[in-house]
């Protein structure tokens, strides 16, 4: 990035803690990471306004991890939550009734479920009424609370509890990810910007651009789920950093309109490489490897970053598929 | 003031005014709109100091109401109908955040068929969700019972939401006299909204927290019960107050002709109009006939009726809604009221009509006096009367044939 940034190495990463240890979340989850590193860049005057999924658990009556404000919406409507939030606050301070040093940075929290499916409508009425909010959504690629069913997140081949794989369907989920980050970016969101939490000094920098920005501030980040997905929690990290060396999960922005990538791996690791750290794709490995859905991933990343290349000049060296 | 000729959906506007109202979250379906499109005028002039913002359904308007009470500010909204059933789920999550607001609902009946007109089967839908229930049956009682209920939702001994019900057409596009209170007035009855944990950089909060265990729910819903019965108390203070200042006495019932009444019909909204027209003129033919009009609907106001039609002969309760498989909602109740008062009345008739608008006329509401003098007390329980005439029955299966029958 070239604007001036107070992030340049992970030893810029803020000391400050807001989120207590011993929470609920699952070891080695991705989501409640997010959160945390999320919670750093902003600094403490934040009110998170949630949907149903797992981060709701964190927050069980008498008990918060957080030192922030929490209000837990419903499924559907985590946006709107932070329009009510955002409006009260304003209209409290024009009047005012409140001191503007009460100001909070609203930040709606969802999983993939939320985020891609039920509340997808909020979402949009939020960026279409350029409302100035955050949405962290922390995509583990499944609901994940409910025990790892499909979500229009979940992608091509992945083994779900709604998507199993059987004799009739030796791939799993036939269906392909939804590219939430070119739908809200099609919504004319003034900023769009994808994390991982293995790419900790891009993540920092993308919320402090976020907040030199008014309007809808939107980030997905690829949050590991090892209950979900199927691998020893102690390796989070390097399952998130596999998924950006393979090029399965790009890293990018996008300011008002104009997308750039953040990472560009120099040479893709092969798909199977990460394919094979999880148990959701285990059916493509055991009990005999299926070379053809291997392929057909390979081949879609490498089709994503040909066009990647030819739009920003960039080159990541494909991997043969 | 002086009395002034405004529609239901305008009183209601106006109310929200006088109540300084800080956001109003909304989105348009027939009857409400009229309110919505009212205050976003004002708002704009800027004759009215509130936020407006149209939202993009009723369930997020719903969300955006309730996560703005907490945050602190004066919340007014309305819907209708599917409105309310698309946003029903945040109805459940307002109540339990306790956050104090006021949703005007504006009857329709519920779709399908999808129909313009009302009746009460959208409004009793939400009885259940910890909104308090208040209904009208005059645009003058739109007006007050919006202030009224900020005052009871937002006392510290409830911090519940409410629901203020008007019928939509009749009353919501029907323009009748009302007297609007001078603004220093409704200031000195409604006190700023200051609610006890908002959410602050300053002071952070927890709202709606999981609980993930079966005796915290239940310790919660029982509070919230318990602050629901504590409305009475709060109603009755507040109607004190109000009456102090503006003159007019609202209680949670209404009765009308009851001193000697034998025969008493239960009924709320705007129909109650014509209820009162088939007392006067059954009572010319020498039948003693009352009614009790029901004002609040949650909390329901169990001794009060129990009080008011213990000792009748027949008492009917009139349903504009029904319960497929049951019959009227709204009977029910009224019978649990009367279980355990020793001197009940003899028999208690099930009436049902008026559903999506289908017109009444007093000629039908003496019919129900009549059948009620009728009823066999002591004997066997009266036979439901589902309400319908027969030029209306010929028409109905008139259009039926029209559409033709096939297979």
């Amino acid at each position: 990035m070239s604007t001036a940034t107070k992030f340049k190495t992970l030893k810029d990463i803020p000391k400050e803690e807001y989120i207590a240890p011993g929470n609920t979340m699952c070891a080695g989850c991705g989501g409640i990471l997010a959160v945390r590193i999320f919670h750093k860049a902003l600094g403490p005057n934040v009110a998170w306004v949630n949907a149903a999924g797992c981060m709701t658990i964190s927050v069980s009556y008498p008990l918060s991890p957080l030192k922030s404000n929490w209000l837990y919406t419903a499924f559907a409507s985590a946006p709107a939550g932070a329009q009510g939030i955002r409006d009260a606050l304003d209209v409290l301070m024009a009047k005012g009734k409140l001191q503007k040093s009460e100001d909070l940075k609203v930040v709606v929290v969802t999983g993939d479920g939320a985020a891609y499916d039920i509340g997808f409508q909020s979402t949009a009425g939020a960026i279409q009424r350029d409302l100035d909010f955050y949405y962290l959504c922390y995509d583990n690629e499944a609901y994940g609370n409910t025990g790892f069913q499909m979500s229009s997140s979940t992608p091509y081949a992945s083994s779900s509890k709604t998507t199993p794989v059987t004799a009739a369907y030796p791939y799993g989920n036939t269906g392909r990810k939804k590219d939430l980050f070119e739908a809200w970016r099609a919504m004319k969101a003034p900023y769009v910007a994808t994390l991982s939490n293995s790419h900790g000094v891009d993540f920092l920098r993308k919320v402090e651009k976020g907040e030199g920005i008014r309007g809808p501030k939107l980030y997905i980040d690829f949050a590991a789920c090892p209950t979900g997905w199927g691998f020893d929690p102690k390796y989070s990290i390097e399952v998130e950093k596999l998924a950006v060396q393979t090029g399965v999960w790009p890293l990018k922005e996008s300011v008002d309109g104009v997308v750039r990538h953040t990472y560009v791996p120099r040479a893709l690791t092969p798909v199977r490489e990460y394919l094979r750290t999880q148990e959701r794709y285990g059916h493509l490995f055991k009990p005999v490897e299926k070379p053809e859905a291997i392929a057909t991933i390979q081949r879609s990343v490498n089709d994503y970053w040909a066009k990647v290349a030819a739009e920003e000049s960039t080159q990541a060296t494909p991997a043969p598929a | 003031m002086r009395p002034e000729l405004m529609t239901g959906n305008r009183a209601a506007a106006a109310a929200a005014k006088l109540a300084r109202v800080d956001y109003v979250p909304a989105y348009p379906i027939t009857p409400q709109t009229e309110i919505i499109e009212t205050i976003a005028d004002w708002a704009r002039e800027g004759t009215m100091d509130a936020k407006f913002v149209q939202l993009e359904s009723e369930h997020s308007m719903m969300t955006a109401a309730g996560a703005a009470a907490l945050t602190g500010a004066r919340v007014f909204t309305a819907t209708s109908s599917q409105g309310l059933l698309y946003a029903m789920e945040m109805l459940y999550n307002i109540s339990g955040w306790r956050a104090p607001m006021v949703l005007m609902n504006v009857s329709r009946a519920l779709a399908a068929p999808i129909v313009l007109e009302p009746d009460h089967n959208d409004v009793l839908s939400a009885r259940d969700s910890g909104f308090l229930q208040l209904h009208s049956e005059t645009c003058q009682e739109v007006a007050d019972l919006v202030l009224l209920a900020y005052r009871v939702a937002e006392d510290k001994r409830v911090m519940l939401p409410a629901i203020v019900n008007l019928d939509g057409f009749y009353l919501s596009f029907t323009r009748e006299k009302v007297s609007l209170p001078e603004q220093a007035e409704v200031d000195r009855f409604l006190p700023p909204y200051d609610p006890p944990h908002p959410i602050r950089a300053t002071r952070p909060v927890s709202k709606g927290s999981a609980v993930m265990e079966g005796y915290l729910y239940s310790y919660f819903r029982y509070n919230m019960h318990a602050a629901a019965l504590r409305a009475k108390e709060a109603f009755s203070e507040a109607a004190r107050d109000f009456q102090d200042l503006f003159g007019r006495a609202y209680g949670p019932v209404e009765g009308y002709r009851l001193d000697d009444a034998e025969y008493v019909l239960v009924m709320s909204n705007s129909f109650t109009t014509l209820g009162r027209q088939a007392v006067n003129r059954v009572r010319e033919q020498g039948v003693k006939a009352g009614l009790l009009k029901l004002r609040m609907v949650r909390p329901f106001p169990t001794e009060e009726v129990a009080a008011l039609l213990k000792g009748r002969k027949v008492d009917a309760v009139f349903d504009q809604n029904l319960s497929p498989g049951l019959g009227g909602i709204l009977y029910p109740e009224i019978a649990a009221s009367l279980y355990h008062v020793r001197d009940r009345p003899g028999a208690l008739l099930p009436v049902v009509g008026g559903l999506g608008g289908k017109q009444l006329t007093s000629d039908e509401m003496c019919q129900v006096f009549e059948r009620m003098r009728g009823v066999d007390v002591g004997g066997e329980r009266p036979e439901p009367m589902f309400l319908m005439r027969d030029e209306e029955l010929t028409k109905a299966e008139r259009a039926v044939a029209t559409a033709g029958v096939h297979g």
